[in-house]
């Protein structure tokens, strides 16, 4: 069976002046094609570092990740980015568009790393679909909250990704908005795609299929969203 | 979606910091554009200035030659004819000729229609001892000038020793205590003592002028001379041959050698005037090359500062583009854009910088050329076919010196750790 993301004993130790930290420890955790799941935990939990490690941004200390049936960290860092590109989607909290580009501009801006044929067209019908049509010439500066996490989205789903990657997508978005994302994580889960959501938001968590917890740099409980009662808001 | 409209649409929005690039890359391209068309206006207004001062120098010469020819023309030829058998060299030993020749060539010479002779001296000379008072002296027996029939009269410059009277010079009638109207005996002839002449440093002053009928009695030669002074004679300038030529077209056994002339003066004189005419043009052209040294070794300093000064000005700005940017960086890099395609953003952006600079620079450099102070004649020379070569030159160079400025930011950018980045916010 093919998985979109699977990680076996993922460790990351960062070395600092004060000593070694253990940002993650021992966390395995395996993402079929489809699969929508949510991560939650405190601050400095280790939620971003598992983000990161599994979008083959940061090499870890221990274990291994495989994305889309490959080992990323197995490439060199070129080869990485590339796969990336092909393979790998981001949204996070502040958006982090480009903000002298254009909405268009921004939605096509992974082209750089992988040139597509037909990706203006691509771009066009995210447009369509995130109801940023009408904005498609506005810079960032120019655009609502939710336009701009809309318009990081469809960034992210360019070309067509096996993972998405979402650092608390709803963190600065009001219930609307937050819905409307929500929702895109949750279709782009049933076209198939694998779907891993960093959150302290129980609503936005209870969007997911399943929901795993970190305390410490560990992973302390995986389950489903419907059996896990309590909330982190 | 390319890197380039990435790199246009950020210098369109980081307005400030690609102005200042673009000035500091202008300015140097300024510095080095507006140093050679200042060299080379330079050199122009050179070549002018020596062109108009060797025309004046040629016009000046003509000028100087026509008033030396009119001012010795005046003065004309002095001409010695001589028998034409006359040895040179003996003449000049001797201080007068040996060989004689009629007297009446004199006449022959008057009658005849040669146009440059003004005035003709015959004369009889021979350096003897004055037995009577024991002293060695040239004798010279004159008649005075013969008039030319055909020019018209004019004022004889010698006049004729009557017969028993003598002339003498300086040292003789100094050490003889001679005195006009004293009575001398010369050769056992009685002579009245006439005119008495001033020193005059030359052999005139040890000789004794008398009648050319007496001089012929006492020396034994009767109508015998063996000289004729031509003086003055005129004709165009250097043309002493035809003087020649004429002469012994009508004295055929005679030989005509120029004597005290003015002609070696003008020649000379010319040439000299030729020589400062020269020296000027040098001189100037020294000052011109001295003062082109002096630029060239200013713009030898001011341009590699300059260059350096925008290069360290655009590695600032870069690496304040760079830290600006960090999190685009970092976003960039997340989504799959290689570290070689964020260098090539960060070089491209001061490529860019360079080439708008270039272009710039390039105008202003040459409207510091033409606003120079050198003469609005050179301007034109300043702005001519050098410049495309030049603008190319430029227009290739600064983009890359700019994005050699910006390697290291670049090189920084490149590198930067999107995890580290994307961590933090």
């Amino acid at each position: 069976m093919s998985v979109g993301l699977d990680i076996q004993n993922l460790g990351k130790v960062y070395h600092g002046s004060n000593g070694a930290v253990h940002a993650v420890e021992g966390v395995s955790l395996t993402l079929a094609p489809g699969d929508f799941v949510g991560v939650q935990g405190p601050s400095g939990c280790g939620k971003t570092t598992l983000l990161l490690a599994a979008g083959a941004l940061l090499q870890p200390s221990a274990g291994q990740v495989t994305v889309a049936g490959q080992n990323p960290y197995a490439l060199t860092p070129e080869e990485r980015a590339k796969f990336r590109a092909a393979n790998i989607g981001f949204v996070f909290q502040q958006f982090h568009l480009v903000p002298y580009l254009s909405v268009l501009d921004n939605v096509l801006a992974p082209s750089l790393a992988l040139l597509q044929p037909g990706v203006e067209q691509r771009a066009r019908e995210l447009l369509a679909q995130f109801g940023l049509e009408p904005r498609a010439h506005h810079v960032p500066a120019e655009l609502s909250t939710g336009e701009r996490q809309r318009t990081a989205l469809a960034r992210a789903l360019l070309n067509r990704p096996k993972l998405l990657l979402a650092d608390e997508p709803t963190g600065n978005l009001d219930r609307d908005n937050a819905q409307v994302v929500l929702g895109a994580l949750a279709d782009f889960a049933q076209g198939g795609g694998a779907v891993l959501l960093v959150t302290h938001d129980a609503v936005a968590a209870q969007c997911a299929q399943r929901i795993v917890r970190m305390k410490e740099g560990r992973l302390v409980m995986d389950g489903s969203a419907a059996s896990d009662g309590s909330s982190n808001a | 979606m390319t890197l380039f409209r990435l790199i246009l649409r950020e210098v369109a929005y980081r307005k400030l910091n690609f102005a200042l690039g673009v000035a500091s890359v202008s300015v140097a391209v300024a510095c080095l554009v507006g140093s050679l068309a200042v060299l080379r206006k330079h050199d122009a207004r050179t070549e002018q200035i020596i062109a108009a001062k060797e025309t004046e120098t040629r016009a000046r010469m003509a000028t100087l030659e026509d008033d030396y020819r009119k001012i010795t023309k005046g003065l004309g030829f002095n001409v010695l004819i001589l028998p034409r058998d006359q040895n040179l060299s003996d003449l000049f030993a001797d201080d007068f000729a040996s060989r004689y020749m009629p007297e009446n060539y004199v006449e022959r010479l008057a009658t005849s229609r040669v146009a440059t002779i003004q005035h003709l001296l015959p004369s009889l000379q021979q350096k003897l001892k004055w037995p009577e008072v024991e002293r060695t002296i040239i004798l010279i027996g004159v008649r005075g000038e013969v008039p030319v029939l055909h020019a018209d009269p004019k004022k004889p410059i010698l006049e004729a020793v009557p017969p028993g009277t003598m002339v003498a010079g300086w040292e003789l009638h100094r050490s003889l205590k001679l005195k006009s109207g004293d009575k001398v005996k010369l050769l056992g002839r009685d002579f009245t003592v006439g005119k008495l002449h001033p020193e005059r440093g030359t052999k005139d002053d040890i000789t004794v002028w008398i009648n050319l009928k007496e001089a012929q009695q006492l020396l034994g030669k009767p109508g015998q001379i063996n000289g004729i002074l031509a003086l003055e004679c005129v004709c165009a300038a250097d043309s002493l041959d035809k003087v020649r030529a004429e002469i012994v077209k009508i004295l055929p056994d005679t030989q005509v050698i120029e004597f005290q002339s003015q002609t070696l003066a003008r020649a000379e004189a010319r040439r000299r005037a030729a020589t400062e005419a020269q020296a000027a043009v040098e001189h100037e052209k020294q000052n011109r090359a001295r003062l082109r040294q002096e630029r060239e070794s200013f713009a030898a300093v001011l341009v590699p500062v300059v260059v350096v000064a925008a290069g360290v000005w655009i590695a600032f700005l870069s690496f304040g583009n760079v830290r600006e940017r960090r999190t685009e960086i970092g976003v960039l890099r997340a989504i799959g854009v290689q570290s070689r395609g964020l260098l090539a953003i960060f070089l491209g952006r001061a490529a860019v910088i360079g080439l708008v600079g270039a272009g710039l620079g390039f105008a202003a450099g040459l409207l510091v050329g033409a606003c120079w102070h050198e003469g609005a004649a050179a301007v034109r020379v300043a702005a001519g076919g050098q410049d495309a070569k030049l603008f190319l030159s430029v227009l290739a160079g600064a983009p890359v010196v700019a994005a050699l400025a910006a390697w290291l930011p670049s090189l920084v950018a490149a590198q930067q750790d999107p995890a580290e980045i994307l961590s933090r916010e």
